[in-house]
């Protein structure tokens, strides 16, 4: 599998390899972990302080469950690189860039170009999610009472 | 109604140029049509018996005359002159080519239509009560709550490869005019006993090969906590939606297999979580989309004198004509199931005199309901008799609505590649069989429902009598339903035992309602005979 | 009366979706036209398929009668002529029992 990685971060990347979900809970030590569509990206919460890397398996483009471990992560205050690693098309990278991921590893190699095409799809959202971009509801409403 | 601001606007023409780039790459080979058919789904684009079939969204149902106008040219300027209204209250196209479906996007989101997650397994056009705003028994009109829905749920980043499709109704009346208990997730917008407005949810809906009634999973959220809610609802699903099989994909197969009470807390506790990051939009913008719904411009003091001199008027007035909260003002509901026709078809000239009528009769409104006919929700009563002649020319005035010949039918074989079977043409010999008015109004309300394969899109599950096409050896053959109904006291039908050949089953429908009407009591419909009564006295009259 | 059993290749036109049948040279959009295929069929898919014309190619079963081609399944038949409720847009616009042949 050709991995070129797409990688939007300023820190070092991580050296490690990733370890299984199973696996990281078996060690104490490792610093990258693997999560695949199944699993539960929640039993890593306790432990986020230590790891520098999640990558999420696509295995197939189709399965989206990476997206929901990705946002809940990011959500839970997981501040380490988040990649996307697999079946990853450039019809895919802005919804993931929204929840969360910030490095990519896809199957079939991505321009650099063509990623920042692919993020820029759209110039605004409609959802708050975790990227801290701003709503399209926050920008007709600046300042608005919170709900 | 709602009007796009240029954040909406900047919205559907980016998805447009999308879409343009993505037909490219498919065209060149760069994408492989393995990777391309869930692209070109979530822009609603099927590949269907014939040619593309292009599914157009109406959000709730409700589309400003200008709109209409532009899907009847549409119509003569890409496809073959017809159109198709759904269940889902949209539009299908069925003779689009790949190469000008860019273009077409591009001539929707000039008047605010798109064809935006129509397909694919994302969040589909959320749908909702075809008389919201002018019937007299809503808490609210649902309308704004479900713009802010399409919006919250359009381009979604993390729903948008769910395990399988997912359609979502709102209603705020506890008359179900829009299957709402038949979805993924159905609202129902409620007052609370303080007078305050919220939602109540029901999840794990749904037709098909498992048809289910969705349970209740909340009974009360607040109305400025709903974004919030479906989020946690939409990842509980997202998460552990079966990804194995493609026909155990739904929610309904998860709340089921789960329990609604372990979906239920599993969604309360991810609701928990969400309602601490402040994802829900502020009050502000609900009062900024209801704004746009409220006062359409009916007129106070109007007269509810009708003239019912002219007997076809009189007729169609009372079948196809309900109250409206203004006085002096009705809501016209206009079939498109004319004896013999085609179920939901109109051609492009029908379809812009629609328009023409929504813009000088009906505030400019019209609604697509699910039952595949058109409504006009603002007619002045003094407007009828015109509005009626002018329908009557263009072959748009049968007076059935409700009635055993206003039939709901998927396309079926003749266009669709998912079907067992044919059913328009099943449809056209029964509305010929039942052609006579005095005859089907003697038959009073009869909903019946026709699919041409288990995935239901003709509702066949929830018809007072509902038929199934199947493939039986090579030949179609339909089995027959009773019993099904969709509104609040929504059930499923009930096979009534072997199936048929396309005139079997007219024959056995007309035995059907024979039994009804030699058994029924004062008042009763063909489904309250039904239920009082059972399968029993039916099976016997048709299987003898 | 059953006919010799074939079988052809049939798909859609990639950019217009019109139902094409391979003929042997090329596609043609009627059913007539179609040649029976053997263990070449899978090289003439994938070869057609990557020249970007057609799409959804796939094998289906027929039967030759009176030298004309029958799809074996009802839906292949429909595929061929067009929607039997609407004549007037199908490949036989001029024939009121061009439906009875798809049943």
């Amino acid at each position: 599998m050709v991995e070129t990685v797409l990688r939007y971060r300023t820190d070092e990347p991580v050296a490690d390899p990733a370890v299984t979900v199973d696996a990281f809970g078996a060690q104490g030590n490792a610093t990258a972990v693997r999560i695949e569509p199944g699993d539960d990206a929640l039993a890593l919460v306790p432990f986020l302080d230590r790891i520098a890397l999640i990558e999420v398996n696509f295995p197939s483009f189709a399965d989206g469950r990476g997206y929901s471990s990705a946002r809940s992560l990011r959500e839970r205050g997981y501040t380490g690189e988040l990649r996307a690693v697999g079946d990853v098309l450039i019809d895919q990278l802005s919804h993931m860039r929204r929840c969360g991921f910030d490095s990519f590893a896809p199957d079939k190699p991505i321009s650099p170009e063509d990623a920042e095409a692919a993020f820029a799809t759209w110039g605004e959202v409609y959802q708050k999610t975790v990227d801290g971009r701003a709503p399209i509801w926050a920008a007709r409403h600046p300042g608005a009472q919170k709900a | 109604m709602y009007e796009y601001d240029q954040h909406d606007q900047a919205m559907v023409e980016a998805r447009v140029a999308e879409f343009r780039g993505q037909v490219a790459r498919r065209l060149s080979g760069e994408l492989t049509e393995d990777q391309f058919k869930p692209l070109r789904l979530k822009n609603g684009l099927y590949l269907q018996l014939h040619a593309y079939m292009l599914r157009v969204a109406v959000p709730y149902g409700t589309l400003s005359s200008a709109q209409m106008r532009v899907l009847g040219d549409i119509a003569d300027k890409y496809d073959r002159g017809y159109g198709h209204f759904t269940t889902r209250q949209n539009i299908q196209y069925n003779w689009i080519k790949l190469s000008d479906a860019p273009q077409i996007l591009e001539d929707l989101a000039k008047v605010q239509l798109h064809a935006i997650q129509t397909s694919g397994n994302c969040i589909r056009n959320t749908t909702s009560d075809h008389f919201a705003g002018a019937a007299a028994d809503e808490v609210v009109d649902p309308r704004p709550y479900a713009e802010l829905l399409r919006q919250w749920s359009t381009f979604h980043p993390e729903f948008d490869y769910l395990p399988r499709k997912f359609k979502v109704a709102i209603i705020a009346s506890d008359t179900d005019r829009a299957a709402m208990r038949l979805h993924d997730i159905g609202i129902q917008i409620v007052k609370n006993e303080a007078g305050e407005i919220g939602c109540k949810f029901f999840a794990g809906g749904g037709m098909g090969r498992t048809p289910m009634i969705a349970p209740c999973i909340a009974q009360f959220v607040p109305a400025l906590q709903m974004i919030s809610f479906l989020e946690a609802a939409l990842r509980v699903y997202n998460r552990h939606g079966r990804r194995d099989n493609k026909y155990k994909a739904r929610i309904k197969i998860l709340v089921h297999e789960i329990g609604v009470d372990e979906y239920a807390r599993q969604v309360q506790e991810e609701f928990a979580h969400i309602l601490t990051l402040g994802l829900e939009p502020p009050p502000a913008e609900l009062e900024r989309i209801k704004a746009m719904f409220v006062d359409p411009g009916l007129e106070s003091g109007l007269s509810d004198d009708l003239d019912l001199s002219d007997p076809d008027f009189a007729l169609w007035v009372d079948q196809n004509v309900h109250a409206h909260k203004q006085p002096g003002y009705a809501i016209v509901t206009i079939s498109l199931k004319p004896v013999g026709g085609i179920p939901g078809d109109a051609t492009a000239d029908q379809i812009r005199l629609m328009a023409d009528l929504a813009r000088d009769h009906s505030l400019d409104e019209l609604r697509v309901s699910h039952a595949q006919n058109i409504v006009l929700p603002h007619v002045k009563k003094a407007d009828l008799y015109r509005v009626w002649q002018a329908l009557v020319e263009a072959g748009l005035a049968t007076p059935n609505l409700d009635l055993i010949t206003d039939i709901i039918a998927c396309p079926g074989l003749d266009y669709c590649a998912l079907a067992n079977a044919r059913s328009i043409p099943l449809a056209q010999k029964i509305t010929d069989r039942f052609a006579d008015i005095g005859r089907q109004r003697e038959l009073g309300e009869l909903k019946l429902k026709i699919s041409g394969c288990i995935n239901a899109c003709g509702h066949h599950h929830a018809g007072h009598i509902g038929i199934l096409g199947v493939d039986r050896k090579g030949l179609e053959n339909y089995q027959l339903l009773l019993g099904g109904a969709e509104s609040a006291d929504t059930s499923l039908g009930t096979i009534t035992g072997p199936g048929f050949s396309e005139d079997g089953v007219v024959d056995a429908i007309e035995k059907v309602t024979d039994v009804y009407l030699a058994h029924r009591d004062e008042g009763e419909r063909f489904l309250d005979t039904y239920r009082r009564i059972g399968m029993a006295p039916f099976k016997e009259a048709i299987y003898g | 009366m059953s006919g010799d059993k074939i079988k052809v290749i049939t798909g859609s036109d990639l950019r217009s979706g019109d139902v094409v049948w391979w003929t042997g040279e090329g596609w043609s959009r009627h059913v007539d036209n179609a040649v029976g295929v053997e263990h070449d069929a899978e090289a003439i898919i994938a070869r057609e398929n990557a020249k970007q014309v057609v799409t959804d190619t796939h094998v289906i079963d027929a039967t030759i009668e009176a030298g004309a081609v029958r799809p074996a399944h009802i839906k292949d038949r429909i595929r061929a002529l067009g929607p039997t409720v609407r004549l007037d847009l199908s490949l036989k616009p001029a024939d009121p029992q061009a439906g009875t042949w798809v049943i």
